[in-house]
C-alpha cells in the first residue's frame, strides 16, 4: 500500500479510489477530486495513477517511481506555473487521449489545476470526457466543483478531500520529513493546515521569518502613511518569497536552453538564436506573474488567520487560536478594537484576494486593505 | 529664425566625434553634395527635405529625383543613380532609413563620399541610433563636401511656441501672442498636426489672428493626460477635472492608465502624509525625487488623513471596475473624480 501512505487525512477517498483501482465495476473514466488548497488534491491523484498503473495488486516500486518521476509511458499529466492553462496544452492533451495504454491497464491523464482553465479550454476537454476511449481515465483536480463549467462537473465523477487537522499535519511532517515535534506542531498550525506549506514553514527559516515579519507590518498599521508604506513592505516580502521559488529554477532552465542549444557560457546569444532565448524568458515572466500573485495570497492568508484570532478573542474564544506565539499582541488588538471592525478587516482582506484575481495592481489592492485594517 | 537657435544650440542627438562640417536647422538646408539630414523629428525632416528639392527644382526644372531604401539596398545603386548623365542634368538622390542601413550601402556611401560626382546631390535621412555610425562620423568629416541638418524633436513648449510663431511669420500673417498660445496648447502633442493647423488658420484668415479665431477652429480641443487630470481633481477643482477626463477619454486615453496615474500620485501623498522630516530626507526614505516630496505636500493642503484613507480604497474599488469587475469604466472613473475633488468627504 505504499502509494496511499503519505495521503493523511482522507480515509473515506482513499479507500473509495483503492477499491475503485481493484474492482471494475467500481471504476468509471473520469473523476474530479476536489478539496482545499493543501489538502492533497495532486498527490491523492498520483497516487491513484500509481493504482491504476501499476501491474500487480497493491502496487510495485517500478511503476511508482515512474509516477512519481512523470515519465510513466501511459501517464501525461498537465500541471501549470503560470497564471491559466493555454488552449494549446488542452488540445495537446486531448489529442494522446485516444492512444491504447503501452504497458499498464489504463492511461491516466491528470489536469492538476483544472480549475485554471478558461470557459473555452474547458470545452476542448468537454468532447474527450463526453466520448471516452475505452481504457482511458482522466483525473482532474480543482479546489471546488463549483470550479468547473456544469459540462464537465456533469460528466464527472467527484471526490471529495477535507481538510486534516493541526496534529495529522504535524504527524505527517515528523514522519516525512524528520521536523521535531514542536516546530512541526507550530508549522502545521501557522500554515492552517496546508500540508505544502507546512512543509515550507518547517524546513525553511526564511519562510519563517517572511511570515512573522508579514504579521508584525500589518498589525502596526496605524496611519494611512503607514498602510501605504506597510503595503509597498508587504509586496516586497511577497515578491522574495516568490523569487525564492523562481530564480533558482529560472537560472537552471536558462542555463539547460543555452546548453542544448550549443552556446558556450558566458559568451552572447547569436541573433538567430534570441527569439528561443526570449521566449523562455517570456514563459518565466509570466511564471513569475503567477508566483508573486500567490505569495501576495499566502499572505494574506496568514493575515486572515491573525484577524480570525482576534475575533475569536472578542467573541471570547480562545483555545483554537492558530498565532498562538502573538497572543498578548492579539488580545491587545481584540480590547482596542469592537467586533464590527473586526469583521470589516476581514472582509477587506478577502475583497483584496478578489480583486487581486481580478488583475488589479497589487500594490492598491493592499494599500485600501491595510487601511481598512488601521487601528 | 527663433526655432532655429534652439536646435542649433544643442547641437544635434550626437555630438561625439569631430565635427568639420556646417551643422544647420531644419530651415536652413542648402544645396551640398551630400546632405545628411539626421534626428529623430520626422516631420521637420521631411520639410526639410521638401525645400532642398523644390531649391533645386527651381534652379533646373530637369532635376532627376530618385528615391533609394537603404535597408533594402544592392550594391552599385548609388553610383549608377548619381553619375553623371548624358545631357549633364542635375540629380537628386534621396535615401531614407539610413539608421537601418545594409552593409553593402555603408561600403558604397563610403566610397562615394571619397569622390562625389559632379552636379549630383544625395540626401542621407538618418533616423538616429547607433547603425552607420562610421558612415556618420566619415560624412561629419567631409570638410567641403557634406552638411548636415539637425532634426531634433521639439520637447519643450517653448520650442513648440517657437516652431508656431515661425511658421506664422514665414507666410507673413501676424498672430496675437494669446492665440498662439492657445493653439500650441492644443495640439502639444504632434508637431506635424501643429503645422497644419497653423497653415489651415493661414489659409483661412485674411486679417490678425485673434483667439476668437482659434478658438472658432479648434475650440474645446484640449490635450491632456492622466497626470493633469489628477492634478485637477487632487486640487479639488472638480468641474476642470471633469472635463479633462473627458477631453482625455475622447481622445484615446484608456481608463486603466487613468486609474494608475492617481493610484501614484496618491500613493506619493499617502507616503508623505504621515512623516516628518526636510524635504531630502522624505525623499530618501521613500525613494522619491526632492521636487515630488514638494509637490506632495503642497497637495496635501486641505486633506484629511481619513478622506486620504478613503480615497485610496475608492482607487483601489475604481482598478477593480476598469478591469472588468464593474459595468461602467467611465461612470467608474467619474465617481472617482468625483470622490477625490471633494477630498473624499463626500464617500460614505
Amino acid at each position: 500500500m505504499g502509494a496511499w501512505d503519505d495521503i493523511i487525512g482522507q480515509t473515506d477517498a482513499v479507500e473509495l479510489l483503492t477499491d475503485a483501482s481493484r474492482n471494475p465495476q467500481a471504476m468509471t473514466h473520469a473523476w474530479l477530486i476536489t478539496g482545499p488548497p493543501g489538502s492533497g488534491r495532486s498527490n491523492l491523484a498520483y497516487a491513484f495513477a500509481k493504482a491504476l498503473l501499476s501491474r500487480v495488486p497493491g502496487g510495485d516500486e517500478h511503476t511508482d517511481q515512474q509516477v512519481d518521476a512523470r515519465t510513466h509511458p501511459d501517464l501525461t499529466s498537465l500541471s501549470t506555473s503560470k497564471v491559466i492553462i493555454s488552449i494549446d496544452e488542452v488540445r495537446h492533451l486531448v489529442t494522446g487521449a485516444s492512444y491504447a495504454p503501452s504497458v499498464g491497464r489504463y492511461r491516466v491523464l491528470v489536469v492538476e489545476d483544472a480549475d485554471r482553465m478558461a470557459e473555452r479550454t474547458s470545452n476542448v476537454l468537454l468532447k474527450a470526457l463526453e466520448e471516452p476511449p475505452e481504457r482511458t481515465v482522466w483525473i482532474l483536480c480543482a479546489p471546488s466543483e463549483a470550479d468547473l463549467i456544469p459540462t464537465i462537473r456533469s460528466r464527472v465523477r467527484s471526490v471529495r478531500l477535507r481538510v486534516p487537522d493541526v496534529t495529522e499535519v504535524a504527524a505527517l511532517l515528523q514522519r516525512r520529513d524528520g521536523v521535531d515535534a514542536e516546530t512541526a506542531e507550530r508549522a502545521a498550525r501557522h500554515a492552517q493546515n496546508h500540508i505544502g506549506m507546512a512543509h515550507r514553514l518547517a524546513t525553511d527559516e526564511t519562510a519563517r521569518q517572511r511570515r512573522d515579519e508579514t504579521l508584525r507590518v500589518a498589525l502596526t498599521v496605524r496611519t494611512v502613511s503607514d498602510a501605504v508604506v506597510g503595503a509597498a513592505t508587504l509586496l516586497e516580502l511577497a515578491g522574495s518569497d516568490a523569487s525564492a521559488y523562481t530564480e533558482q529554477r529560472d537560472a537552471e532552465e536558462r542555463e539547460h536552453a543555452l546548453r542544448s542549444l550549443g552556446i558556450e557560457p558566458g559568451k552572447p546569444v547569436p541573433p538567430a538564436l534570441r527569439a528561443q532565448i526570449r521566449g523562455l524568458e517570456e514563459e518565466q515572466k509570466r511564471r513569475a506573474t503567477r508566483s508573486l500573485r500567490d505569495g501576495i495570497d499566502r499572505i494574506l492568508v496568514d493575515l486572515q488567520s491573525v484577524y480570525r484570532d482576534i475575533a475569536l478573542l472578542q467573541f471570547g474564544i480562545d483555545d483554537t487560536i492558530i498565532n498562538r506565539e502573538l497572543l498578548p499582541h492579539l488580545r491587545q488588538s481584540a480590547e482596542s478594537s469592537s467586533q464590527a471592525s473586526t469583521m470589516a478587516t476581514l472582509d477587506a482582506i478577502a475583497t483584496a484576494r478578489h480583486r487581486i484575481e481580478g488583475n488589479v495592481a497589487p500594490a492598491l489592492a493592499l494599500e485600501a486593505m491595510l487601511v481598512a485594517a488601521q487601528r | 529664425m527663433a526655432a532655429a537657435r534652439t536646435t542649433n544650440a544643442r547641437g544635434g542627438a550626437k555630438p561625439a566625434g569631430k565635427v568639420a562640417i556646417p551643422q544647420v536647422s531644419w530651415n536652413q538646408i542648402r544645396p551640398a553634395p551630400v546632405v545628411l539630414v539626421s534626428g529623430p523629428q520626422g516631420f521637420l525632416a521631411d520639410r526639410a527635405m521638401k525645400s532642398l528639392r523644390e531649391f533645386l527644382r527651381a534652379e533646373d526644372p530637369a532635376l532627376e529625383v530618385s528615391d533609394v531604401a537603404a535597408d533594402g539596398y544592392t550594391r552599385g545603386e548609388l553610383a549608377s543613380l548619381a553619375s553623371p548623365s548624358l545631357f549633364g542634368e542635375p540629380r537628386l538622390v534621396r535615401v531614407s532609413a539610413v539608421e537601418k542601413c545594409s552593409d553593402d550601402f555603408l561600403e558604397d556611401a563610403l566610397r562615394y563620399l571619397e569622390s562625389p560626382p559632379e552636379g549630383a546631390t544625395v540626401i542621407l535621412r538618418h533616423g538616429g541610433g547607433v547603425r552607420g555610425k562610421k558612415l556618420l562620423d566619415a560624412i561629419r568629416a567631409a570638410k567641403g563636401v557634406a552638411l548636415e541638418v539637425v532634426c531634433a524633436d521639439l520637447k519643450k513648449d517653448a520650442e513648440k511656441y517657437e516652431f508656431a510663431q515661425a511658421e506664422f511669420q514665414l507666410a507673413g500673417k501676424s498672430i496675437r501672442a494669446a492665440a498662439l498660445r492657445a493653439i500650441v496648447a492644443a495640439f502639444s502633442d504632434d508637431l506635424a498636426e501643429l503645422a497644419s493647423a497653423c497653415q489651415q488658420l493661414i489659409a483661412d484668415t485674411a486679417d490678425e489672428i485673434t483667439e476668437a479665431t482659434v478658438a472658432k477652429y479648434y475650440g474645446g480641443r484640449v490635450e491632456t493626460n492622466a497626470f493633469s487630470v489628477a492634478d485637477a481633481a487632487i486640487a479639488g477643482r472638480y468641474g476642470e477635472a471633469l472635463v479633462g477626463l473627458r477631453h482625455a477619454l475622447d481622445s484615446g486615453a484608456d481608463p486603466v492608465p487613468i486609474v494608475a496615474a492617481f493610484a501614484s500620485k496618491i500613493r506619493t501623498m499617502a507616503k508623505v502624509s504621515g512623516a516628518g522630516g526636510s524635504t531630502g530626507d522624505l525623499a530618501r526614505r521613500f525613494g522619491l525625487a526632492p521636487w515630488q516630496v514638494e509637490r506632495a505636500r503642497r497637495d496635501l493642503r486641505g486633506w484629511t488623513d481619513e478622506g486620504l484613507g478613503r480615497t485610496i480604497q475608492l482607487v483601489a474599488e475604481t482598478d477593480a471596475a476598469v478591469k472588468g469587475q464593474g459595468r461602467d469604466p467611465v461612470f467608474a472613473l467619474e465617481r472617482m473624480v468625483t470622490g477625490i475633488a471633494s477630498r473624499g468627504r463626500s464617500l460614505r
